[in-house]
């Protein structure tokens, strides 16, 4: 292990301050002023879309470019997973069914 | 702010959550992981995993900062990789102007995506009543605890665990089957399915872009993509409704 640089403590300092002004980006102002009306109704497929945007790359994608096989663990503890949302409705289930499917594929055949 | 803690949507928020924090703590846990094996020291990774809170801008700044790269460097990269939380801001504006400013900034700082995304799924529409005001808060600071207790947790737990859970069992993917679970439950109609697909598609596509401004570039995508399909098929399906052109601008 590493020593404690200085430098790097006050980076990580600046990075959570990173942190603070990015997600309160718009509420450091207090002027009086509000979205145009048509990217108020934009902004509500923007959760979707920021998750979507997060994990399909990270589903079907490994080392910057599109998986060419089938033999993917993910692949299949995705649909395990959408297939549990879609039957039981639960969060928690669809970890428990990908993962389920996952490990015994990732670290037993190592897809 | 402790009736907030004992408020009945405290513990809504925190309900919401919990079904995604196992998720949430695989991929703590694997950052955690990733902060120790990259060459943080042991107060180092402890620091960031206790304070900066934002598990893709650590992953793209530890090997930066291994790399010894200079300070503003790292920042910049922080930033950028966190420029989705800008768009999310503009979003929560509404929300939370009625707080003062260092309530808003701490709002801002504990809402991740998570909580950005079940709060605008239980609260679509911004309020000006006090009491659904109050509601408001008490779920989202339910929803931020346990998503801050299950990510800082499960962080210090892989920092202290470094050695000894491998990355290659990836148990990080448990949190992206979690946002998965979580984006099937937004998916409730054909424009909000359109806008996963494009913004899927379009994160894949601009995947070679610096920074994960993929991810920027595929929520512009996928909401510019919803905006055009909406005139034509609201013309054809929605019966009308009355205009919303005289709301009292700022007046949250």
């Amino acid at each position: 292990m590493s020593k404690t640089d200085l430098w790097t403590v006050a980076t990580i300092i600046g990075m959570a301050l990173m942190t603070v002004i990015t997600r309160s980006f718009f509420f450091l102002s207090s002027k009086p002023w509000t979205l145009p009306a048509w990217a108020q109704r934009g902004l509500h497929y923007a959760p979707i879309a920021a998750l979507a945007a997060v994990i399909v790359p990270e589903m079907v994608m490994s080392q910057g470019q599109l998986i060419a096989s089938w033999k993917d663990a993910r692949l299949f503890a995705v649909v395990a997973g959408t297939a549990w949302y879609y039957w039981r409705h639960g969060v928690l289930g669809t970890i428990l069914a990908g993962m389920a499917v996952y490990l015994p594929l990732h670290m037993g055949l190592g897809w | 702010m402790s009736s907030l803690f004992k408020h009945p949507e405290f513990r809504v928020g925190v309900r919401d959550l919990a079904p995604v924090a196992p998720g949430i703590a695989a991929w703590g846990l694997m950052t955690g992981v990733a902060m120790i094996k990259s060459g943080l020291s042991l107060t180092e990774a402890l620091l960031m995993g206790v304070l900066v809170f934002a598990g893709s801008s650590q992953l793209a700044a530890v090997p930066l900062i291994a790399a010894g790269a200079p300070m503003w460097v790292i920042l910049a990269t922080a930033f950028c990789v966190n420029l989705r939380f800008v768009v999310f801001s503009a979003h929560l504006r509404p929300y939370v102007m009625h707080q003062n400013i260092w309530r808003r900034m701490l709002s801002g700082y504990l809402t991740a995506d998570l909580s950005y995304v079940l709060f605008t799924r239980r609260f679509p529409h911004p309020t000006t009543d006090p009491v659904a005001l109050r509601e408001q808060e008490a779920y989202l600071a339910g929803n931020s605890a346990i998503n801050w207790v299950s990510w800082v947790g499960s962080s210090l737990l892989g920092i202290a665990l470094a050695n000894a859970i491998p990355l290659s069992w990836g148990l990080g993917f448990a949190g992206i089957l979690a946002l998965l679970g979580i984006m099937c439950s937004l998916a409730t109609t054909r424009l909000r399915a359109v806008s996963a697909g494009v913004a899927g598609a379009a994160a894949v596509a601009a995947f070679a872009l610096p920074l994960k401004l993929n991810i920027l570039v595929a929520i512009a995508a996928a909401v510019a993509v919803c905006l055009m399909l909406e005139k034509p098929m609201r013309a054809r399906t929605a019966s009308p409704k009355p205009a919303k052109s005289g709301e009292t601008g700022g007046a949250v």
